[in-house]
């Protein structure tokens, strides 16, 4: 498969994110945000980052920018699209994903390796693992504190698109400890942990993160 | 010329982390009594003549680029600037 990886000014993570994709058997295709074509891809990766140096607020600026126009319109066409961290933040940004990520409950930046549990696999991007399963990867945010009103946290529980929990610790002050949600569809997925620095051995805590990439269900859709 | 401003707060039921910070802050600098603190963000926008039109502009702006709804309430108003 061929997979888009945008890179946005302010972008850190889209070398990383292209990586993954490779590592895992796939093609990256490096997408600029101010195209206005997705060059055919089969998915689309928005990598983790500062954009617009998180100017006015995380995402805000970049959700405007001509590729995420057709970004979003593939999404809604059932374009598999996977926001990493700063991703997820444009994400939400765009209405493609409910709720809001918000400064850490404790104000200062966080960096660990994070055990999280997958919590749905009704995902292209989540389908290679188990309901249930736990895995570490690293987190690393300063806005990360999911937040989105009552109803439409009980909607995200109810419909099981909480895709990850944090384990062991809360490390933003999420609410309900989510750390990644899905789409109704399930081919958008926002993720605040970086699935992208978990794929090698010897190179950050394992491979845990390799999942998120073999898209193994994607051109289902 | 007139000046269009936006004041964006976070919407009151939503975690204000750096509201917080400065809150806590205060009684160290002596000031005592002050019981909650929110941190929020005012946009100038300079225009020519303020028309129905050009507010209505700006509360689009303001509620498609400078606020997020989800978190955020914004409000609108004029001020008058020298000539």
């Amino acid at each position: 498969m061929r997979v888009g990886v945008v890179t946005f000014p302010g972008s850190l993570d889209d070398v990383d994110a292209q990586r993954a994709v490779r590592v895992a058997g796939h093609e990256a295709v490096a997408l600029w945000h101010r195209d206005h074509s997705l060059q055919g891809v089969d998915a689309v990766v928005l990598p983790g980052g500062f954009s617009y140096g998180d100017y006015l607020r995380c995402g805000a600026i970049s959700r405007f920018s001509p590729l995420m126009t057709e970004v979003v319109a593939g999404a809604e066409q059932g374009l598999p699209v996977l926001g990493i961290c700063n991703g997820f933040q444009i994400l939400c940004e765009s209405h493609l994903l409910p709720g809001a990520l918000i400064r850490n409950d404790h104000q200062k930046f966080v960096c660990r390796d994070q055990r999280l549990r997958i919590e749905s696999t009704a995902s292209p991007w989540t389908s290679s693992y188990a309901e249930g399963q736990e895995v570490v990867v690293p987190l690393k945010n300063g806005e990360g504190c999911f937040v989105a009103d009552q109803d439409t946290l009980d909607e995200l529980e109810a419909s099981g698109r909480v895709v990850a929990r944090y384990l062991d610790v809360n490390p933003n002050g999420s609410m309900r400890d989510i750390a990644g949600i899905r789409n109704e569809r399930g081919n958008v997925v926002g993720l605040m942990p970086h699935p992208e620095h978990a794929v090698e051995e010897g190179f950050g805590p394992g491979t845990d993160g390799l999942g998120f990439f073999t898209l193994v269900e994607a051109l289902v859709g | 010329m007139a000046r269009v401003v936006v004041d964006v707060m976070l919407k009151p039921e939503i975690l204000d982390p750096q509201g917080k910070a400065v809150q806590g802050a205060l009684p160290r600098l002596g000031f005592e009594g002050i019981s909650d603190v929110r941190q929020g963000k005012r946009f100038e926008l300079e225009v020519g003549d303020v028309t129905d039109e050009r507010l209505a502009e700006v509360r689009e702006i303001a509620s498609t680029l400078l606020s997020n709804p989800v978190i955020e309430d914004f409000e609108v108003h004029v001020e008058e600037t020298a000539k």
